[in-house]
């Protein structure tokens, strides 16, 4: 009733307050022993294997794409040998990691979100809470690790769909062996374009869990609260993916050129 | 099972306060909801608090697990300021302490055996899995459950869901139960059923209990001892037949 009543810029500073809390209050549990093994399995099962299905057909598609739109522009400057290479910087740099981490933040972020959203609204988390046990350690911990350890492990297998889809595109306009179109992908990439790809997959991942996790966490009561904490981690999610990717580059920028 | 039937339930330390608040204040934005109000919960006794919806009811027995902290006044239970505890030692004190929400509050991804599981092996920390079984068994048992140990939440019925809420707090053996309004949304009967299940489960655990309810039946078979919140504040004290015969007009509209 308060919040209502604070002005906006109130209201933006005391939940960024909450969220550093939130923050601070996931690492204390992530170092407090008794670390849920057989939930955060679960939740990397979850979110893991069940989203292979989605990053792989939405990466082939976006390899085929791709190179189909990238292929005319080639050829006009008779660069049309230098498509693996263009596709494959494009793909592993950048576009893999944000697609992969965009898709994950509509799909696991928006279902963490409605999930503790949920449990909270029915009094879950506080049964939790008031039986002794730790909510946090089990719902949020777990969460956050589990999205943190698998975006990175499904943009790596993503990519790799990715510049399949690309050779199948090159291969409709014209002829090149898999092992040409490998070896030209592998040749065109160095360790500079793999670990900072790499690295902020990771940071994706965690904004990713921890987005949601504290979206739902902290909706207020009632069914209405589920569905925009739903909503507000995924718009949520996906802006922080962004500001991170923008940051990632600066510092690549940075240290490697 | 009557108020009359029930005089030898009471463990031989009954004069033992195990809750006490006094003089709690508690407002949310301005609002007063609780004004100075104190009371106390013998060992063995079953305490109701009957008020209409929010009056405070629920606030109350929230300020005495912890889950909100009073503006002023303090909260003494099991002979610890429950404002005063840190972390880890407020999550020992609500080991001792069950709550039973008004939904039961089933962590609904889970099956029965699993909510069951979850206080033994991570409030507990138990790990023999025999012994885990045995437990779980034996309270669902007791709540008429055995049937229903593989079933989900969402299979059950609000009754059912109840009873496996009320299995899975007295699963670790607390030795003071809050029950949030147990009975509502039930039907006569099974309200019946969940409030004679309390009483045999109180007799079986030798628990002490503070029930908040506006269910007047539930009230007759479970109270010793009842107190009427009206507007933040405790307005009347005494046995169901005393509070049935009370001079306070608005004390005797419950019993119309």
């Amino acid at each position: 009733m308060a919040g209502e009543a604070l002005p906006g810029y109130k209201r933006w500073l005391e939940d960024t307050g909450d969220q550093v809390d939130f923050f601070a209050s996931f690492f204390r549990n992530l170092f407090r022993g008794g670390f849920e093994w057989s939930e955060f399995v679960r939740q990397c099962y979850e979110m893991g294997y069940k989203s292979l299905t989605l990053v792989g057909v939405t990466s082939f598609i976006m390899g085929v794409v791709l190179t189909l739109q990238s292929r005319p522009t080639l050829v006009k400057f008779g660069a049309d040998s230098m498509l693996p290479l263009m596709v494959c910087v494009s793909i592993v740099r950048e576009i893999g990691p944000v697609i992969t981490a965009i898709i994950c933040a509509g799909k696991l972020s928006s279902g963490i979100g409605a999930e503790l959203g949920s449990m909270k609204v029915t009094e879950q988390i506080d049964a939790m809470d008031v039986s002794g046990a730790n909510p946090m350690q089990y719902l949020v911990v777990t969460r956050i690790l589990a999205t943190t350890f698998m975006i990175p492990l499904l943009t790596m297998i993503g990519d790799v769909i990715a510049l399949f889809g690309g050779f199948v595109a090159v291969n409709l306009a014209d002829s090149t062996s898999w092992t040409l179109y490998f070896n030209k992908c592998v040749n065109s990439i160095t360790f500079v374009d793999l670990l900072p790809a790499f690295v902020k997959t990771i940071f994706f991942g965690f904004a990713v869990g921890f987005v949601g996790c504290y979206k739902g966490y902290n909706s207020n009561s009632g069914t209405e609260s589920v569905g925009k904490a739903a909503n507000s981690a995924v718009v949520n999610a996906s802006l922080w993916i962004f500001f991170l990717d923008v940051l990632a580059v600066q510092i690549t920028q940075l240290l490697f050129y | 099972m009557k108020q009359a039937d029930r005089a030898n339930h009471k463990s031989p330390d009954a004069t033992e306060t195990v809750v006490e608040m006094q003089n709690v204040h508690k407002s949310f934005d301005g609002n007063d909801v609780l004004k100075d109000i104190s009371l106390k919960l013998r060992r063995g006794e079953n305490l109701v608090i009957l008020g209409r919806s929010g009056q405070g009811k629920s606030v109350t027995i929230k300020c005495i697990v912890g889950m909100l902290t009073q503006d002023e006044g303090a909260v003494t239970v099991l002979g610890e300021d429950v404002a005063e505890l840190n972390d880890k030692e407020l999550k020992e004190l609500r080991i001792k302490v069950g709550f039973l929400f008004q939904s039961g509050a089933l962590y609904d991804s889970m099956t029965v055996r699993e909510n069951l599981e979850f206080p033994l092996t991570r409030v507990l920390k138990m790990r023999d899995q025999d012994e885990i079984d045995q437990r779980v068994t034996e309270v669902l048992d007791s709540v008429g459950l055995a049937d229903a140990i593989d079933k989900m939440p969402s299979e059950l019925s609000g009754g059912m869901r109840k009873r496996v809420g009320l299995a899975r707090t007295l699963i670790v053996h607390p030795e003071i139960m809050l029950y949030d309004e147990p009975t509502t949304g039930l039907d006569p009967i099974t309200s019946r059923e969940i409030s004679d299940l309390i009483l045999q489960m109180q007799k079986k655990y030798k628990t002490s209990s503070i029930i908040i309810t506006h269910d007047m039946e539930c009230a007759e078979i479970i109270a010793d001892r009842m107190l009427v919140l009206n507007e933040g504040k405790f307005i009347a004290e005494g046995t169901y037949k005393e509070l049935e015969k009370s001079d306070n007009e608005f004390v005797r509209s419950f019993f119309k």
